[in-house]
């Protein structure tokens, strides 16, 4: 019972965070600078978490670079979301087998 | 474009955050049953959460039976990022938006999912949203059922592959726009740059990971809209 209680306050509290700024914020900003803030923030969180973690993301190192490079590629020529997250996991996999073949 | 229309395509986006996420939550899974946790209370703290670093810290605190206020605390700090990307997304609907919407999307402002409804052409319609939300939390809960079931059957290069997916669709979202504007490409680089510095500065990299996300965040959008302010529509 204590699990479930655990849960489900974690998840409200997660809930309202993301809620607050829906409820609070209803009209347009104005302001040019938290406009442009606003604007960057999706570039900047997402370049973010995506280096270094990709790196340690499969567990050895040269594969993770693999997937890096590889989607920085196929996201720089083509930008297909789907195309990309899937030449990611195609690199690895390919990496992961000649290094298995190296052995 | 209708809501029909914005629905599928949103579906069709989710399909790889889904691919992502199953192997994602698959871990999160193992790691809720190592402490105790079944298949129903993991499945529970997917779908009531939808949040990767959120829930790894919860299942810490679970594990660790902390206290109520602790796991407040705790959630308040891990997951203040979504908090920003929620304010983003109201600059994002437009003015005449139903009122349910303004409930029903902050559910569903994850990393990914907000990634994508952010860097939409234009307005966002919320049925956009709730499209790619449909096969991603469907693949979430997923992985993180089968994870306390099955934990140790998926052979470990399956797992591998399947866990860059997310960081491939990162890259999807960040790099087309960077090879167009060469200051957000300027700042990408410069993101990835400080953040790889971040993690292996001593001090530096013993910040928990959820609050360097934040502090990268502020800092350089601050930063970047101080040297270049845009014309947002």
């Amino acid at each position: 019972m204590r699990i479930y209680l655990m849960i489900t306050v974690i998840a409200l509290t997660i809930y309202a965070i993301r809620l607050a700024p829906f409820l609070f914020i209803r009209k347009p900003i104005k302001n040019r600078f938290i406009r442009s803030f606003l604007f960057y923030v999706p570039y900047v969180t997402l370049a973010v978490m995506t280096f270094p973690a990709i790196l340690t993301a499969t567990g050895n190192i040269v594969s993770g670079l693999a997937a890096l490079l590889v989607g920085l590629f196929v996201a720089w020529v083509w930008g297909d979301l789907f195309a990309v997250a899937l030449s990611c996991c195609g690199a690895v996999f390919l990496t992961e087998w000649i290094l298995k073949l190296l052995k | 474009m209708t809501s029909s229309k914005w629905f599928r395509k949103g579906m069709k986006n989710g399909i790889p955050i889904a691919a992502g996420y199953f192997a994602v939550s698959f871990a999160l899974g193992i790691a809720a049953k190592n402490v105790g946790m079944d298949a129903i209370q993991a499945g529970y703290m997917s779908v009531s959460m939808v949040a990767s670093a959120g829930e790894f810290a919860a299942i810490g605190l679970i594990g660790s039976a902390a206290g109520i206020l602790e796991s407040i605390l705790t959630s308040i700090v891990v997951n203040m990022r979504y908090f920003l990307m929620s304010v983003s997304l109201t600059q994002k609907l437009p003015e005449d938006v139903r009122p349910v919407h303004r409930f029903l999307l902050p559910f569903f402002v994850t990393d990914e999912i907000f990634g994508l409804s952010a860097t939409v052409e234009g307005k966002l319609h919320p049925a956009y949203t709730y499209g790619i939300a449909l096969p991603s939390i469907s693949g979430w809960a997923a992985g993180t059922v089968l994870g306390v079931v099955v934990g140790n059957i998926l052979p470990a290069w399956a797992g591998n592959a399947l866990g860059v997916a997310m960081y491939g669709m990162f890259l999807a979202i960040i790099i087309p726009p960077a090879k167009v504007d060469h200051f957000i490409g300027l700042l990408v680089a410069a993101s990835m740059g400080l953040s790889f510095l971040c993690s292996v500065l001593p001090y530096i990299s013993k910040i928990g990971s959820g609050f360097r996300i934040i502090l990268l965040t502020l800092i350089l959008s601050a930063l970047a809209a101080w040297i270049k302010p845009r014309e947002v529509e």
